[in-house]
């Protein structure tokens, strides 16, 4: 078994178009949900998110990129971009063989549907422009990353809601482990923030109308967001040999199933999970200084998370600490654990632990470290980042200092 | 401006071209319009002229719709046009 470490990071999201901007914001409690804006948003119930501001499409691709790019494609390739020039690594002969790009999305091309069924319905056009297929197909953005950047290895793109960024990065992990690929460009992206994404979310009553406050016992839903995450996941020799500025190492991952209800999620499924990235990682519970939660923000989430913590760890549930950064950047869906991994790089690189925001009250049933509304020095050595999805699809990462 | 000016222009935008440089003997390939490109013109000449293209790209030559060179695509808009008038 080879070692992975991670060699590159980007990003693009509601705190910040880079690594740096997002970290600092995350560090000062910054909260980035605000009014949504965009087309017909008065029609909807829910009109605040973390929406990505001041990312001009036009000017950074040319115009035969933007009819094949939709947003979460555009978001997936400023990051990609960041992730791999910071790696510094350059994809070609054998390496670029071998090497490809596992990316997670819950809805792919969101808006391009939304335009063009508007088109097609509303507008009573009989018509579309030739790239919708492509230009909205979940894989989309998997694509025009092997293409940019010349990966010609194993690329795919996997689908599990909520949990779509970690099960793909658990994927590309995996297959740099086992020596199949030397590199591995993986994360994840969403864009659901136009009006029949955000309506579909409404419909189940999940969603919050002011704010997302995780583990306080008055939090009332989710609040959705936007963006990307995207990482060098790369062997450690490899990266060693070459000098690269190493991240952190990904020491593990575990996967599991609840197997019991569509939407309710179950502390078993998610204990499991944790616990199997524990023993995955070899790690034993009391190694854990930090867990990035999956934290919603919803009233069943949270308890269930928090108990599914305190069944894997017992009495040291009470010593570690576990925020949730969707109180600022909202849930980005299928990219939401691409962007939380950094707040666990953060943690173990800067000894900087990312705050729970909007926190007001204790719950008796989130009885954990919160970490509530301001960040915290603190040093950790082995962090956990959680993702519980819709359809009981869980995974885990486990992260440690190099 | 006239059916041939329009479908010129498209064509050019398409090429990132100067209209200029687009002749009625120059073929889509000799303008570097790869296929993607050219159902993208098509899409931009029915939208332009609300008419419907008969092209499969899975058969051009077995098309009703003549793509050989830009003379060609003109003649058969134009021939388009008057079938599919009001």
């Amino acid at each position: 078994m080879k070692r992975v470490v991670i060699t590159g990071a980007g990003t693009i999201n509601a705190l910040g178009h880079n690594v740096a901007d997002t970290m600092t914001a995350m560090a000062e409690g910054r909260c980035g949900i605000g009014p949504l804006a965009f087309r017909d948003v008065e029609r909807l119930s829910i009109q605040i998110g973390g929406q990505v501001r001041g990312f001009e499409a036009e000017g950074r691709y040319n115009r035969q990129q933007m009819s094949l790019y939709d947003r979460f494609t555009q978001f997936t390739l400023a990051a990609a971009a960041e992730a791999i020039a910071q790696s510094g690594i350059s994809f070609s002969g054998e390496l670029a063989s071998k090497s490809g790009v596992v990316l997670g999305t819950a809805g792919g091309g969101v808006s391009t549907w939304d335009d063009n069924y508007r088109s097609v319905y509303e507008d009573g056009k009989n018509r579309v422009h030739p790239f919708v297929v492509p230009k909205l197909m979940n894989n989309a953005a998997a694509s025009h990353v092997s293409m940019e950047y010349n990966l010609k290895g194993p690329s795919f793109t996997v689908s599990t809601a909520c949990a779509s960024s970690n099960h793909a990065m658990a994927q590309a992990f995996q297959m740099v482990r086992t020596g199949m690929a030397p590199a591995m460009v993986t994360g994840g992206s969403e864009s659901m923030l136009c009006f029949g994404g955000v309506k579909a979310w409404e419909g189940l009553r999940v969603m919050s109308k002011d704010a997302c406050r995780p583990f306080s016992a008055n939090r009332n839903g989710m609040v959705q967001g936007e963006g990307a995450g995207l990482f060098v996941f790369e062997e450690y020799e490899h990266a060693r040999a070459r000098g690269a500025d190493i991240l952190c190492e990904v020491a593990g991952f575990a996967m599991s199933s609840d197997a019991t209800d569509i939407v309710m999620p179950s502390k078993n499924g998610a204990a499991r999970a944790i616990a199997g990235a524990l023993n995955d990682a070899r790690l034993n519970p009391e190694n854990i200084g930090y867990i990035n939660a999956h934290g919603t923000g919803t009233a069943a989430n949270d308890k269930t998370e928090c108990a599914a913590v305190a069944d894997v760890f017992g009495p040291h549930a009470d010593k570690l600490m576990i925020s949730s950064t969707k109180s600022m950047h909202g849930h980005l869906i299928g990219g939401t654990g691409a962007v939380e991994l950094l707040a666990c790089i953060m943690a173990l690189r800067d000894g900087v632990i990312a705050p729970t925001i909007g926190y007001e009250e204790a719950d008796p049933e989130c009885a954990l470290d919160v970490v509530p509304n301001e960040a915290r020095n603190a040093r950790v050595d082995v962090v956990l980042s959680n993702a519980f999805a819709f359809g009981g699809m869980n995974a885990v990462l486990a992260l440690r200092k190099v | 401006m006239s059916v041939t000016d329009k479908i010129i222009e498209i064509i050019a935008e398409q090429a990132v071209l100067e209209t200029s440089d687009v002749t009625m003997e120059s073929t889509l390939e000799d303008l570097g319009i790869d296929s993607l490109g050219l159902v993208e013109s098509i899409f931009a000449i029915e939208e332009e002229f609300d008419i419907t293209v008969p092209f499969n790209a899975n058969e051009p030559t077995n098309s009703d719709f003549d793509i050989s060179s830009v003379s060609k695509i003109i003649e058969d808009v134009e021939r388009l046009l008057k079938e599919q008038a009001g």
